[in-house]
């Protein structure tokens, strides 16, 4: 039986629906409904809404939150200096381990508002707690918050209607105010699925009737955890724990675009660096494959012998084939390279793909 | 949706018998647990199969299942539709989703299998 993990405000919208729920990170959260690659397929083709109010939300602030900050995230604040922008980033150790990977919003004057993955939540807020001066201040939202992605080409219409006249989408990557129906939150033009679309931030207590006046559209499918990994995946969007953990630096997992090399002065820029200069020995790439599903732990061989393993991998329905990511050594990481996968009992033909996989989506129009 | 005619195993394969070959694939609860199939791996004409051994594999997204024989025989013909067609498991379960047609050694082997009726309890009982 064991321990009944942790439920969302939404999580009898989901029993209700029909999902199958499972556990993730200590929460009860839903995998699917009508089925993986149905609510994939609706994502891309149209609308899909995903519970993801298990993340943790962290709000800083005071003088020097930016400086504090600064010293914590490896990508530089500098590009958030305008008011509702957003920033990915990681966040490292001393020796340059991930510790997770988040979106940093620049919410207020002196205030920023970090989201976080749900299994890193507790480590997160102990670790950028402990690095804040006394002067700023950090308070734990997470409890208090939901939090819902809407994705897909038909998304910003349907968000359109809730928020009504007058309301201007905020641009890709930025985040404001929205009013949906008569309920106040917040709107950021993010999401994990490389289609266009919104997250929308709110107080736990509005978490239903948002959910629910999103589903009074008839073209809006509600989309689970299975659908969540298949589309990022699609997009080459690493997923923490999967493609990089605390022993990973960010070079290595082909992150150091989130790493600017110019930026110095916070934790793990000397470990980063020494990486830098002395040249990565393996990276993380995109592998395709003709026949069968890659999985993590899989071993990765080139010519009978193994060089690596799968770290994410999946079954793209976009595409009808197998995906995945590995780490290989640097010299086989060239797009082209052929390489095998052993899945159980067979050895299959795999080759080194740049991601995204899927080139043409919702968001590759506007631009992200 | 336990079709009367068929009989069940423990592992959820159906078998239909048509003289002494039997027609296996795998049941409504099995493809419902499953999820969308996205391959199915199977054997080939000619090989032979034993009862309770793996003869094969049936995989969605998130999950991937041996497929267990509940017979021992030779087997004369696989359903190549499902190359192209692996939803036909989910879809249509007992006809079109049939995985192997096996040629059986000893009849009684399918008399010692489950009915519809005992199926469905064994069902209600795991759950």
């Amino acid at each position: 039986m064991g321990e009944e993990g942790r439920k969302t405000p939404l999580y009898d919208e989901h029993v209700a629906l029909g999902a199958r729920m499972v556990d993730f990170a200590g929460w009860q959260m839903p995998v699917q409904y009508a089925g993986i690659i149905e609510e994939h397929t609706a994502v891309r083709d149209a609308v899909g809404i995903f519970d993801v109010s298990h993340m943790g939300e962290f709000r800083v602030f005071g003088f020097e939150a930016k400086d504090a900050l600064q010293r914590i995230f490896t990508n530089d604040l500098d590009r958030i200096d305008d008011l509702g922008t957003a920033l990915y980033t990681v966040m490292c150790d001393e020796d340059g381990g991930i510790i997770d990977d988040l979106i940093v919003y620049h919410t207020g004057d002196l205030e920023y508002l970090i989201v976080v993955n749900a299994a890193n939540r507790e480590v997160d807020w102990d670790w950028i707690t402990a690095h804040l001066p006394e002067t700023v201040e950090a308070v734990d939202e997470s409890d208090r918050t939901a939090l819902i992605a809407v994705q897909g080409p038909e998304a910003l219409a349907v968000i359109g209607e809730l928020a009504g006249g007058g309301w201007e989408p905020p641009a890709r990557f930025a985040i404001g105010e929205a009013t949906l129906g008569s309920t106040p939150v917040l709107v950021a033009r993010t999401g994990y699925t490389g289609e266009d679309g919104v997250e929308i931030v709110c107080h736990e207590s509005h978490a239903v009737g948002i959910w629910r006046a999103l589903l009074s559209f008839p073209q809006v499918a509600p989309c689970g955890l299975g659908a969540r990994d298949t589309l990022r995946l699609e997009m080459g969007y690493p997923l923490y724990g999967s493609d990089m953990d605390r022993g990973t630096d960010p070079v290595t997992a082909g992150l150091g675009w989130v790493v600017p090399k110019a930026k110095t002065g916070y934790i793990g820029a000397g470990a980063i660096a020494r990486v830098r200069e002395a040249g990565r020995t393996r990276a993380l790439v995109g592998v395709t494959v003709g026949e069968g599903v890659p999985r993590h732990g899989y071993p990765v061989l080139r010519e009978g012998v193994e060089v690596g393993k799968v770290a994410s991998g999946t079954f793209s329905p976009t595409l009808g084939h197998g995906i995945a990511t590995a780490y290989v050594p640097v010299e086989l990481s060239a797009p082209g390279t052929e390489l095998e996968i052993g899945i159980r009992r067979k050895v299959v033909p795999a080759v080194v793909a740049k991601p995204p996989f899927v080139k043409t989506t919702s968001l590759s129009a506007v631009g992200s | 949706m336990y079709p009367k005619e068929l009989k069940y195993d423990r592992e959820h394969e159906w078998v239909r018998m048509d003289g002494d070959v039997a027609t296996i694939g795998i049941s409504d609860f099995a493809q419902d647990q499953l999820g969308e199939v996205v391959y199915v791996d199977l054997p080939s004409v000619g090989d032979v199969v034993s009862t309770g051994e793996s003869f094969g594999e049936v995989e969605s997204v998130k999950s991937v299942s041996e497929l267990f024989s509940p017979v021992s025989g030779e087997i004369v013909e696989v359903n190549s539709e499902l190359d192209d067609a692996p939803e036909l498991v989910n879809n249509d379960s007992y006809g079109d989703g049939w995985m192997i047609k096996v040629k059986v050694d000893n009849l009684s082997e399918v008399d010692a299998l489950m009915d519809a009726d005992s199926y469905e309890a064994y069902l209600a009982e795991e759950a």
